[in-house]
């Protein structure tokens, strides 16, 4: 029993009692992740159609660099994006080091090349079906590669979610840029390291049960609407 | 070949549609090679040929998907493309949205005013016999309701030109017969039709003039009776004899 | 201003909007301090008294004192609060840190296990290491270049230990934080080099207990210096010198005083007074 049990009633003692520094706490991750996932969308999505259906010189390598990029360590993302905004950093003026703002865009470099991926991948292959129609009724690349993307959209439904589990998941990223101040800074996964140190591990494995909760209502609401669309418009 | 119900003006001088020594060749081996061909406007044409000779290509070549490896193709004299086609392929690319957006959207990027499109978009989807399912996704909508989509789609576009490659192969008999009626309804209303089809029927049916394609080669082009009657090439001769029963 | 700049200023903005909304009072400072004093509670007692009294908020990043130093040097913060006497020192001669104060001490301790296997016991720790030393016992380094790590690397020495000549599959460096490295010296019953706070405070001692304890060697002296704003021109000096001035005052060392877990100090102020 012992640490695991412990854990499971330390968990439910949290979620029941609303204790106000971990809604906080889970307001902060489900914000700055949200909100990573929004930019990163916003920059992955254009980028990843862009590949799938332009034609230009270094489209390969790009498709590479995408691929390879899924799996860049979220550490080293936040030793890059820790370089680029400290106020020793090219960045440094906007003050931005151990901010939410900073985790945001930690998490958005995190994502980006994962959502841009998938995303290329699931156009691509809409591109195949869809490319001589397209063509035919004369839409342009930018055109085709738009309406790909509203086309997919159940399945980039699913590329922007794992990119939201990986980055309310990850912990090295915004540990480094955001410092895990409390309540400034300090979100799920930078409060489960921290009791680890602590020792604590009953409570770092409670929060862990509610982190994969929160992913799993997450997942599970967006499966539904997906089941929904794809039965209501095919 | 005149039709009465062409009006005149501009769109006229698309016409004929020319293929000088055509080629397509994106490996070693040629696809098609040294394509001849000439089309009036407002007759219905179809392709015959067996599987794999050619004919597909050709048709993706004349409506400008592919780029001739060699030869030229003229409209009306000119080397410039019109914009006043259209083209319905074997399988309906239809958009995840509503039949009457599908349209809309072809419109929008033919460039029609906002305004029009919706007018445009209804009336056509009246035409195929489809008001009634306006509004819903057109990827739920039957094979045959999906391919009248396209046909009213590439009706929508008010093209001079519709191409159209097998565009009954994977619907019934029913359904079949209604997107023959709608091709016959829209080559009456002046539009030049050039078909493909294995269905030989179907061919007899709709055909103007057949253009026959065998092994990347144009054999024959022959006003429909005539071809019926009595190919004058052997190729077309041997298909024939082999397609009826 | 380019249009590129321009940008930037556009997108900094909106995310700033959007993550923080608007904050109603910016009165911060941050301070770069070690994990020590993090994990052992230290600022979550000292903090909101410190709140209340001035209205300001203080961000602590926890950190190992080597990083926490090198995040003043880059000027991300306005304070650094850390225990490497010679790193500090040597901080402020190169015109990193204006001044270094001395606040408070805590102690170091040795732990291991229960039945302690190499006899390490004792009042000595030089002795005792000599001892885990040469049953070749299992030892856990924090290996992070922090103040603990260096204070152990001091003890070696003063031992009379080769560390480089010593070393073996015995000495097993983590490179992690002292609770980490506690985590770790737990799951193997190991010895290990521990600040008393982050010990007291620690939850999975498994078999370990402490075993060698109130050798004066053992002291640990925090001390505090404001980031130069000479090199940092965005430094909040006064806000950072007001800190700094409230940890060495009266009320300050009191604060750190009070601070106890079942009943024992862990830091004993010792600020000269003004």
């Amino acid at each position: 029993m012992s640490t695991l049990g412990e854990a499971w009633s330390t968990a439910l003692t949290l979620i029941g009692g609303f204790d106000a520094k971990l809604l906080g706490i889970v307001g902060l991750s489900l914000r700055v992740s949200l909100s990573a996932v929004l930019f990163g969308s916003l920059i992955g999505l254009p980028l990843g159609a862009s590949v799938a259906v332009g034609r230009f010189a270094g489209r390969e390598p790009v498709t590479v660099l995408l691929n390879a990029f899924i799996g860049l360590p979220a550490v080293v993302v936040g030793l890059l994006v820790y370089l680029l905004l400290s106020r020793a950093g090219p960045l440094g003026q906007f003050g931005l080091l151990f901010t939410p703002a900073a985790m945001v865009v930690a998490q958005t470099v995190l994502i980006t090349p994962l959502i841009a991926a998938f995303a290329r991948q699931i156009v691509a292959d809409a591109w195949r079906e869809y490319r001589e129609q397209l063509k035919s009724l004369g839409a342009s690349t930018g055109r085709a590669a738009l309406t790909l993307l509203i086309d997919t959209r159940y399945s980039l439904v699913t590329v922007v979610l794992a990119a939201f589990g990986r980055a309310i998941a990850e912990v090295g990223a915004v540990m480094i840029v955001g410092g895990n101040i409390d309540g400034v800074t300090r979100v799920m996964t930078t409060t489960i390291a921290l009791e680890t140190s602590k020792g604590d591990l009953p409570l770092a494995l409670a929060l862990g049960i509610i982190l994969v909760g929160i992913v799993i209502v997450v997942n599970a609401a967006a499966h539904a609407t997906r089941r929904w669309a794809l039965h209501r418009y095919g | 070949m005149g039709d009465p119900k062409l009006p005149p003006g501009k769109h006229n001088v698309m016409f004929p549609l020319e293929l000088r020594g055509v080629s397509f060749a994106p490996g070693e081996r040629p696809v098609v090679a040294d394509l001849n061909l000439r089309l009036e406007a407002s007759t219905r044409t179809v392709l015959l040929g067996p599987n794999g000779a050619g004919k597909s290509v050709t048709m993706r070549l004349m409506h400008g998907l592919l780029k001739p490896s060699a030869g030229e193709i003229t409209w009306g004299g000119k080397t410039t493309h019109p914009a006043a086609q259209a083209m319905v392929f074997q399988r309906p690319v239809l958009l995840r949205r509503s039949a009457l957006a599908n349209i809309e959207y072809a419109l929008s990027l033919a460039g029609i005013a906002q305004g029009e499109r919706r007018t445009r978009a209804n009336a056509a989807l009246e035409r195929v016999g489809l008001g009634h399912v306006a509004q819903r996704p057109a990827r739920v909508l039957s094979g045959g309701e999906q391919q009248r989509v396209a046909l009213a789609r590439a009706w929508s576009l008010l093209p001079r030109i519709l191409f159209l490659d097998e565009p009954t192969a994977s619907l019934d008999p029913a359904a079949s017969r209604e997107v023959e009626r709608i091709v016959a309804e829209i080559a009456a209303s002046g539009t030049k039709i050039v078909m493909i089809t294995h269905h030989l029927g179907q061919a007899r049916r709709l055909a103007d003039d057949i253009v026959f394609v065998h092994d990347g080669r144009i054999t024959e082009h022959s006003p429909a009776d005539e071809f019926f009657r009595q190919p004058r090439s052997r190729e077309a001769d041997d298909y024939l004899k082999g397609e009826l029963p | 201003m380019s249009l590129y700049r321009r940008l930037l200023l556009c997108l900094v903005t909106v995310l700033l909007a959007f993550t923080t909304g608007v904050r109603a009072e910016d009165r911060f400072i941050t301070v770069a301090s070690t994990t020590s004093t993090e994990q052992s509670g230290l600022f979550g007692h000292l903090l909101p008294i410190y709140a209340q009294k001035t209205g300001v908020q203080v961000r602590v990043v926890a950190l190992g004192t080597g990083q926490a130093l090198d995040i003043g040097r880059r000027g991300d913060a306005d304070v650094v609060f850390v225990h490497d006497r010679a790193a500090e020192e040597k901080f402020v001669v190169e015109g990193y840190g204006v001044e270094r104060k001395e606040v408070m001490y805590n102690d170091f301790i040795l732990i291991g296990p229960k039945d302690d296997p190499a006899k390490a016991a004792g009042k000595d720790i030089l002795d005792g290491l000599r001892k885990v030393e040469s049953a070749k016992a299992p030892f856990v380094s924090r290996g992070d270049k922090s103040g603990t790590h260096a204070a152990e690397l001091r003890y070696w020495k003063a031992a009379g230990i080769d560390l480089e000549a010593a070393r073996g599959a015995w000495y097993k460096e983590t490179g992690s934080g002292m609770g980490p490295a506690l985590n770790t010296a737990s799951s193997i019953n190991a010895y290990i080099l521990a600040d008393r706070g982050t010990w007291l405070n620690f939850k999975n001692r498994g078999d370990l207990k402490i075993l060698v304890e109130g050798d004066s060697k053992l002291f640990n002296q925090y001390g505090v210096i404001l980031v130069n704003p000479a090199r940092h021109a965005h430094v909040k000096k006064e806000l950072g010198q007001q800190f700094i001035d409230w940890l060495v005052s009266a009320e300050g060392q009191k604060a750190i005083a009070d601070y106890k877990i079942g009943g024992e100090h862990l830091f004993f102020p010792n600020a000269k007074k003004v």
